[in-house]
């Protein structure tokens, strides 16, 4: 696992965008479309109307998607069963969406590193740890964050912190893994033999080993991020039922699914397409920063 | 071997003990009284006060736990708030639909994916790997519930192929009960058969590299006994791996399903209960999904030695 | 040569390698036979193309990147490049069966050796099991595996290197087959067993009749077991004639360089390997101008460089691709 980073670093950049394109197709599609809904999500307030407007006079309209370039206009997307307009909510689900997987990627992987580093390292602590990491991971990542969530009731901090304690365990395991790797090679010994300290063998030589793995896991993490706050958003254990996402809205209107199907169909597609997008960049990272971790996880 | 399966059923039983430790810290540890977390928004403090003493919260938190695991040793999951019933009661209630849900996503799930991946690995790089491959990445990435409502518009409520919702149990006959189950094993296996899919072609593909793969067909062996018995059974290892691995995504999205499709199941139980801050039956859950996770792998643990002659037991 | 028809005519096979990085060109026209129950030597460095070409003449090269892209390979007159996938694979481990040359991954590691062996016999002679696991346990004992019965149900990692290569004889030999391809048999073997399996090899060889080809690296190896030698250079043959007349009159540079690297013939000699030779075999990538060797060939001249020279009989049942054949070093 060694050089992986550098071997990424040296790997061929030549030749522009166009070989960038070719070379890596699945990085380009997934990216542009993560630009795309991280724009609109930032530009909600100007493209989009009140996402929390009620109006029962408007409700279920039908999706009308000549109207999309139409600014303020209330049927892009059609209206839900109180009248909301389904294109507003479905934009500003995408912060709340985009927030979550950016917040519980970034936290996790933070917290994984550290504590992977650490039962990595230090012989004692290992036992203890990955101990405590199989128990972690035994318990149904969902049904953690719904007890989190229950106990301590909703909001967007609780629901992050609910979705990054279950994906902890996995970084951890990975970090772990490479840490275990990496401190067999010969460099490691001749780093203490003259004298290093551990927390400095760490830093310098070690860290750097586990940045490639650990940014494509923090993109998995990101995917699973957003699918399991829809999930708990779904169940009315994620999010207040107030604050418009794509669980949330979907939960609210699949009653209305035969007669509106399109207050399902718009979030749902965001999710999917936003989850797909995110796994995309992931492969492509993937292939491209580590193979051999490409192997053990594919 | 049964004193390596004894060896490895042993072998769970602290991480079990920590499953627990945490589930019970879920309650203890959290931010406020848990007895007024317990009883929920709308409890006087009487209410308030008699849960205090029935769980014994004025105790250290090591002997309360050790009362608590105790009872749970003894098939006690606490008291359900909501329905005043034991929660172990509440939970077998529920457990047919679950069951019934769970194996045949299992069946289903297992069988075409590995049979997707196989053909996948065999085919590399034609079109069908590529579909393959298309199917897993977007299985991966589409919500159960998303799925589970597609289904439901296209097949129930379009085509009137299938039931909207609801469960049969199965002594209503086989067909009510598997009709039923059909549109909720397909939304919640997707994600399952991506994964599995995606494993069996990649370690497909390395051992079809491998030379005893040559020899195989330097006897003239054809390509199905290849493919199976040559091939797969050496693939089986990391492939029953991930199926088990996989399981926590399964249960995590039978408590979806469920709510999607109106099952009465476990997972209804717990969405209820969320609504209801009906804790014990959520703190309950927990630990009876934990341990069929943790029986699961240790299953596929000693299915190992079946598959690999190698490994030592 | 033999007045009788060759079991096997190998005719101007081509194989080339399709990459990423352009096509190699592994096997390019190459031409000999195989009389019934002789042994043919083939030999040459690591990527001359005698392993592509044994796996030529079986169609195992690896798929969507290896092509047979021209030429005929001919057993018993049949050219087997022409049949459909079922009627080859009734040939694999029937008529020509091969033996790898790593031992210790060419057996199946989940399948039992009794398995693995009677499989072929199943396959092939319709045997029912009972009867196909007889047959596995008569091939063990053949190649002397002591406890012949109990060891069926044995898995591979039960069973040293050299074991397991006389498992791969059994396995190959159990259907009869009329040409053995043994593709450096002996290669990964400590040396002390190597002498072992080959003379197993041989001693079966000539109780069932079949005609071997031994492709190994080695000179030694071909000197004591070959009757006619093939001496492989950059996917051409450079020289081919009877054992003794190649090492009293060897003709080719070529060929002179890998004796030469031999200090003498015998056992002591058997483990070197031919690095001797200075400069390294050419990248088949690029097209070849002039003879391949020239680059190495202390006698090349501007007409070794300009035109390849053809492979022509310059002694009797002695041919050599060189413009120099014969001249001395």
């Amino acid at each position: 696992m060694a050089g992986v980073a550098a071997e990424a670093a040296a790997a061929p950049r030549s030749g522009g965008a166009r070989v960038f394109i070719r070379r890596n197709p699945t990085i380009v599609i997934g990216g542009a479309l993560l630009i795309v809904m991280l724009i609109l999500a930032l530009l909600a307030p100007f493209i989009a109307g009140d996402p929390l407007h009620v109006a029962p006079v408007n409700r279920l309209q039908p999706p009308d998607l000549t109207n999309l370039f139409v600014a303020g206009a209330m049927d892009r997307f059609g209206t839900d069963n109180l009248g909301r307009d389904v294109f507003a909510r479905t934009i500003y689900g995408a912060r709340v969406s985009l927030l979550v997987g950016i917040a519980v990627a970034f936290f996790s992987t933070t917290i994984g590193l550290f504590v992977g580093l650490a039962a990595g390292y230090y012989r004692a602590l290992d036992t203890i740890i990955m101990r405590l990491m199989d128990a972690l991971m035994a318990i149904p990542g969902i049904l953690l964050a719904i007890a989190l969530v229950a106990l301590t009731r909703g909001g967007v901090p609780v629901v992050i912190f609910a979705i990054t304690v279950p994906e902890i365990p996995r970084v951890v395991r990975l970090v772990r893994a490479v840490v275990l790797t990496v401190r067999e090679r010969p460099f490691i010994d001749a780093a203490v033999s003259v004298g290093s300290r551990p927390r400095k063998v760490i830093l310098r030589h070690i860290l750097p080993n586990t940045l490639a793995p650990l940014i494509v896991q923090a993109t998995y993490v990101c995917a699973s991020a957003i699918l399991v706050e829809a999930g708990l958003s779904f169940l009315g254990a994620g999010v207040p039922p107030e604050i418009p996402t794509w669980g949330n809205m979907i939960a609210q209107s699949r009653l209305f699914l035969s007669r509106a199907p399109w207050t399902v169909f718009f979030p749902g597609a965001c999710l999917a397409i936003v989850v797909l997008a995110i796994n995309l960049v992931g492969d492509g990272l993937r292939d491209r920063l580590d193979p051999r971790l490409a192997r053990r996880m594919r | 071997m049964i004193a390596y399966i004894i060896r490895r059923l042993v072998a769970t039983i602290p991480v079990m003990l920590l499953v627990a430790v945490i589930v019970f810290l879920l309650v203890h540890l959290a931010p406020g009284d848990p007895a007024s977390v317990i009883a929920g928004d709308n409890a006087t403090s009487d209410q308030i006060a008699s849960i205090r003493a029935a769980l014994g919260l004025n105790r250290p938190l090591w002997e309360q736990f050790a009362i608590w695991i105790g009872h749970v040793l003894q098939g006690d999951l606490g008291h359900s708030l909501f329905w005043n019933r034991p929660v172990a009661e509440l939970i077998l209630q529920r457990a047919e639909p679950t069951i019934s849900l769970a194996i045949t996503t299992l069946i289903l799930a297992v069988t075409i994916s590995i049979t997707l991946g196989v053909l996948a690995a065999w085919k590399a790089g034609s079109g069908l790997d590529r579909a393959v491959m298309g199917v897993a990445v977007t299985g991966f990435s589409v919500p159960v519930f998303v799925v589970g409502y597609l289904l439901v518009f296209v097949f129930a409520i379009q085509l009137r192929w299938l039931p909207v919702q609801g469960y049969r149990p199965i002594a209503d006959g086989l067909w009510p009960w598997f009709e039923r189950l059909i549109l909720p094993s397909i939304a919640l296996g997707l994600a399952y058969v991506a994964l599995i899919a995606r494993i069996t072609r990649t370690t497909m593909l390395e051992v079809l590299a491998e030379d005893y793969i040559r020899t195989a067909e330097a006897k003239g062996v054809a390509t199905r006994p290849m493919l199976l018995k040559h091939a797969l059974k050496n693939a089986a290892v990391p492939i029953v791996t991930i199926v088990g691995i996989g399981v926590a995504l399964l249960i995590g999205g039978v408590v979806i399903t469920e709510t999607v499709f109106n099952i009465p199941g476990i997972g209804r139980l717990v969405v209820d209960a969320i609504a209801r801050r009906d804790y014990p039956i959520i703190q309950g859950v927990i630990l009876v999904f934990s341990g069929v996770y943790v029986l699961v792998n240790l299953a596929v643990d000693i299915s190992y030695t079946f598959f690999d002659p190698r490994v030592r037991y | 040569m033999d007045a009788a028809a060759p079991l096997l005519s190998v005719e101007d096979l081509r194989t080339h390698f399709f990459t990423v990085d352009g096509v190699t060109r592994a096997v390019d026209g190459v031409s000999f036979t195989v009389n019934a129950g002789e042994t043919l030597g083939i030999v040459g460095e690591s990527g001359c193309g005698k392993s592509v070409t044994a796996l030529s003449i079986l169609r195992l090269l690896p798929q969507r990147i290896g092509r047979i892209v021209g030429g005929r390979v001919l057993l018993e007159g049949e050219d087997l490049l022409g049949l459909d996938i079922g009627a080859m694979r009734d040939i694999r481990g029937n008529r020509i069966a091969m033996i790898f040359q790593e031992p210790m991954t060419s057996l199946n590691p989940v399948l039992t050796i009794g398995e693995q062996i009677a499989e072929a016999v199943r396959i092939h002679q319709g045997a029912s099991a009972a009867d196909a696991l007889a047959r596995a346990e008569e091939m063990l004992a053949l190649v002397r595996i002591s406890d012949a019965r109990r060891r069926l149900g044995d898995y591979p990692h039960q069973f040293s290197g050299g074991m397991r290569q006389r498992v791969m004889i059994a396995m190959a030999l159990s259907c009869n087959p009329k040409l053995l391809i043994a593709d450096e048999p002996t290669t990964a073997l400590d040396v002390t067993v190597q002498a072992q399996i080959l003379k197993l090899m041989l001693e079966l060889k000539e109780r069932t009749g079949a005609a071997v080809m031994l492709i190994t690296h080695a000179l030694p190896v071909v000197a004591e077991t070959c009757q006619r030698v093939i001496v492989m250079y950059a996917g051409r043959i450079v020289e081919m004639a009877e054992v003794t007349e190649l090492f009293d009159r060897p003709l080719h540079p070529y060929t002179r360089g890998l004796m030469s690297s031999i200090p003498r013939l015998g056992a002591a000699a058997r483990q070197k390997r031919l690095t001797e030779i200075p400069g390294l075999v050419p990248d088949l990538r690029k097209p070849v101008i002039g003879c391949a060797f020239a680059p190495r060939c202390p006698l090349a001249d501007d007409h070794c460089r300009a035109e390849a020279p053809p492979l022509t009989e310059h002694l009797t049942a002695h041919q050599a691709a060189c413009w120099k054949a014969g001249e001395a070093a």
